[in-house]
């Protein structure tokens, strides 16, 4: 038994430390809202939270991951995901809507310690996410959306 | 458990089972929303639900809930319907929500292709129609049913906002959802005229953006989950139609998890506990394969056979031949375009379950009838005994629009098998891995093409010989009847002839369709990818031998006045080229809109290319959810832009080269454009917007490189010349 601590719960899963996050997430703890893309770290739909950094979970090992706080799409809720939601939503960024929990997840990681980022800051934080509809365009908007809103 | 699945999947769906039933039966005899309701006695049984019809079902709760019969794999088929079925009842928006049809052709065919199914960027356009007369047939038996209640004219009732009215009175559609139902449905409504829209070509908001937002947690046939559920994953043929011919798979068997390996003809697979177990078993199977029926060549040899095509003359496509061959100057030119992988992030899954009579199968299916028949067939029952249930597509970029039902088939398979060794019902979810999918063929089919084109000592067009050769994608599948004439499949010319919007002097094609057994098929814009960049591409090169500014010299051969109409709006509204860029302009006609794209480009010191900004200028007829067409536009030129920056799919020996997205690298947001599109008012009825964005983009930005390097990109992509 591994303990983990996601979403602020601690959960107890029956699985091998060698197991990628991802899988446990989705296949033993029911958290599907974290995406299989590529199995390789290549794509960022996997994008989790790990003590607030994004990562690919894909990539992540449940064996190294005791004592560290997980967050997935479910239960990203601070302030910076707040604002990216609601940027989402205002500027209909989703089309397939298939990568956007890794989106998500990378962007607030990215708005939560650079408040006002750049387009040099964007382009960082976020060429590790693909988006085979392309919404690359409204991404980066609502990005620079969703900093406004966080000033109020 | 297929009794309590069924009985739990089915009244999710729109109509209650029996009504469902009754509507199937009346609906028997080539539907129209009217004649497939229940005469009044059956209403009477169904109106506990509400008002249930075909497309729309107005629920005592107050929702509106719009039946799309259409897959919406980003796409926004389920806003643009409901935006239809919404704008002629008069709903709040707010209480509009949407549920993807049951497989069922009699009631949900696409009108333009036959089937139940999505393709073609046709969504729009063969629903206008049919849900707007769904909307006003629902509120009209709204309006009966208060005029009946507060015993008023019909007349005096007004609709708004989801909110019915007479003087002094007022009810919500929930509130008269009942009694509506027990209404005659009319034999005839009318539409609003365009000047009383409220939501078409103003706004209607996404129906799926708040749960794309919280995870699309349910929405995707990835995250399936079910109690008692298996995870399937197949090892196959690293050369396409190898069969299997030894199998060991001891240490797969002996790994935790691992449930059974399942051997079929020309795969094993895996069933595990968990996905990924299932993944790394299969990584542990051993196999040799059968490759004496395989596809053994590579690209290099697939391209010598095609050049040597190019050589030979091919079957008539087109044949407008010039009086002579008489020219002051004539351009030639060889191009080449690679294999495609779709690679939509979602990858290929299927949840299936199957008693041994009846099967249930969950898919982001794309054409339901196939799915059904062909799922169906491989498990030896009648297709009615096989549900369909659609779920939203994590992309699909024609991915999931599948000719021979292959992945459903193979979870057929595997379900037949399952139940044949284990004598019992489980639900099995077959997932593709990346490699898997990127490996798996359907793709994009290679093509050349070879252009001769002369001009005249005026500088104009005096001849066009065009040869293109390439697999066509439906010769030998069930839609060959239909796309396949004179031996030419539609599907490797379209956007040449007379689909262009040209009309070109002296245009004659000609066509060969090599064998080739790489399966193929549609990707988003589908022949245009390669045959709008021929064009494209070659018109501006004729226009600098000519001396003729390229948007003059395309205005000469273009008579469609929509088509000159986007080319001028585009190239207007692209203003004056900003400092350090260079610019490359295309317009094509395809799915029946016509788009025209203006790309700004920046040569980076390393010799790649930035493309900075596109301007793009777009009719597809009454644009009806101009946030979507903005959306459609931006990604389809996106798409398209991948494709001709790092896309290629290579085969050596018969293996494909590429594995996974480090190898099959996908635009970046790093590499999109500042995209501004227009939108040009139209009346007309709406055309397709799924795919026509993307083939100008290519050309658009071929034109801009070669004007700043003088470099004619002609074999695809540009990083085989070090442009990405």
């Amino acid at each position: 038994m591994i303990t983990l601590t996601i979403n602020g719960e601690r959960r107890e899963v029956p699985a091998a430390p060698d197991t990628p996050l991802l899988w446990v997430l989705r296949d033993d703890l029911g958290l599907t809202g974290t995406k299989f893309g590529c199995g390789v770290a290549s794509c960022g739909a996997c994008t989790v939270h790990l003590d607030g950094v994004p990562a690919r979970s894909c990539q992540s090992f449940v064996g190294d991951l005791e004592g560290v706080e997980i967050t997935t799409i479910e239960g990203a809720a601070d302030a910076a995901a707040q604002a990216i939601r609601a940027a989402w939503a205002e500027l209909e960024v989703p089309q397939c809507g298939y990568c956007q929990s890794g989106q998500i997840m990378s962007a607030s990681a990215l708005l939560a310690e650079t408040p006002r980022p750049t387009d040099a800051d964007i382009d960082a934080a976020m060429e590790g996410n693909l988006c085979r509809c392309a919404s690359y365009a409204r991404i980066r908007k609502a990005i620079h959306r969703a900093a406004e809103i966080m000033e109020g | 458990m297929l009794d309590r699945i069924i009985a739990r999947a089915i009244p999710a769906a729109p109509l209650s089972r029996r009504g469902f039933l009754k509507l199937s039966a009346g609906a028997a005899g080539g539907l129209m929303l009217g004649a497939a309701l229940p005469v009044s006695r059956a209403a009477a049984e169904a109106a506990a639900d509400g008002l249930a019809m075909p497309f729309v079902h107005i629920r005592p709760d107050n929702s509106v809930v719009v039946i799309v019969k259409h897959l919406d794999k980003g796409q926004g088929a389920a806003t643009g319907l409901a935006t239809l079925v919404a704008e002629e009842l008069d709903a709040d928006a707010a209480q509009v929500t949407t549920e993807f049809a049951p497989a069922n052709t009699a009631l949900y065919a696409n009108s333009l292709l036959g089937v139940q199914g999505t393709g073609g960027s046709t969504a729009m356009a063969n629903s206008w129609q049919q849900y707007r007369e769904a909307g006003a047939t629902a509120r009209a038996m709204l309006v009966a049913a208060a005029a009946e209640t507060w015993g008023v004219d019909p007349a005096a009732v007004t609709v708004s906002g989801g909110m019915v009215r007479a003087e002094g009175h007022s009810a919500s559609f929930g509130a008269l959802a009942e009694a509506a139902a027990r209404q005659d449905v009319p034999g005839e409504v009318t539409l609003k005229s365009p000047d009383q829209w409220v939501y078409i070509g103003k706004s209607f908001p996404r129906v799926d953006v708040q749960r794309k937002t919280e995870g699309g947690v349910g929405m995707f046939g990835m995250d399936m989950r079910m109690e008692g559920m298996v995870h399937a994953v197949s090892l196959r043929s690293p050369r396409f139609g190898g069969t299997l011919a030894t199998l060991d798979d001891s240490a797969a068997r002996a790994m935790a998890g691992v449930i059974d390996v399942i051997r079929l003809p020309d795969r094993a697979t895996v069933i595990a506990e968990t996905t990924w177990q299932a993944i790394q078993a299969r990584d542990a199977l051993v196999a040799e394969w059968d490759f004496a029926q395989a596809e053994n060549r590579g690209t290099a040899e697939l391209r010598a056979e095609f050049a040597a095509l190019l050589d030979r003359e091919g079957m008539p496509f087109h044949m407008a031949p010039a009086s002579g061959e008489a020219a002051a100057r004539v351009i030639e030119a060889d191009y080449v375009f690679p294999y495609l992988a779709h690679a939509p992030m979602e990858p290929i899954d299927v949840t299936v379950l199957f008693d041994g009579e009846r099967a249930v199968f969950w898919t982001g299916s794309q054409i339901q009838t196939l799915d059904q028949t062909i799922g169906a067939q491989v498990l030896g029952i009648p297709p009615e005994a096989v549900t369909i249930n659609t779920l939203w597509g994590g992309g699909s970029f024609g991915r999931r629009a599948i000719y021979d039902s292959h992945y459903v088939a193979e979870a057929a398979m595997v379900a037949r098998a399952w139940r044949d060794a284990h004598g019992e019902a489980r639900p099995i979810k077959l997932v593709w891995t990346r490699e898997d999918d990127i490996r798996g063929g359907y793709y994009r089919p290679m093509h050349m093409h070879r252009v001769r084109a002369g001009l005249d000592a005026e500088g104009r067009i005096a001849f066009w010989q065009h040869r293109v050769v390439g697999q066509g994608i439906m010769l030998g599948t069930a839609f060959e009847p239909f796309a396949v004439k004179n031996g030419v499949d539609s599907s490797s010319v379209e956007g040449l002839g007379e689909s262009s919007p040209y009309e070109i002097p002296g245009w004659v094609v000609d066509v060969h369709h090599p064998r080739v057994g790489v399966p193929v098929l549609w990707w988003r814009s589908v022949g245009h990818t390669h045959t709008a960049y021929v064009v494209e591409t070659m018109m501006d090169e004729l226009a600098e031998a000519a001396g003729v500014d390229p948007v003059e010299f395309r205005l000469r051969y273009l008579t469609d006045p929509r088509a000159r109409n986007v080319l001028e709006l585009a190239a207007d509204r692209a203003g004056a080229v900003p400092e350090g860029l260079t610019r490359g302009i295309a317009v094509h006609k395809s799915f029946g809109s016509y788009v025209a794209e203006v790309a700004d480009v920046r040569m980076r010191e390393d010799g790649t290319v930035k493309v900075e900004r596109v301007t793009c200028a777009v009719d597809c007829g009454v644009p009806v959810n101009p946030s979507n067409i903005r959306a459609q536009i931006e990604g389809g030129l996106g798409y398209g832009l991948s494709a001709i920056l790092r896309e290629e799919i290579t085969l050596t020996e018969g293996e494909v080269d590429q594995s996974n997205f480090y190898d099959y690298t996908p635009l970046l947001i790093t590499d999109m454009p500042e995209v501004e599109v227009h939108i040009v008012p139209s009346t007309e009825a709406p055309t397709g917007i799924g795919e026509p964005g993307t083939p100008p983009i290519g050309p658009a930005v071929a034109n801009a490189v070669r004007r700043a390097t003088g470099q004619a990109v002609r074999e695809l992509p540009f990083a085989r010349h070090g442009l990405a």
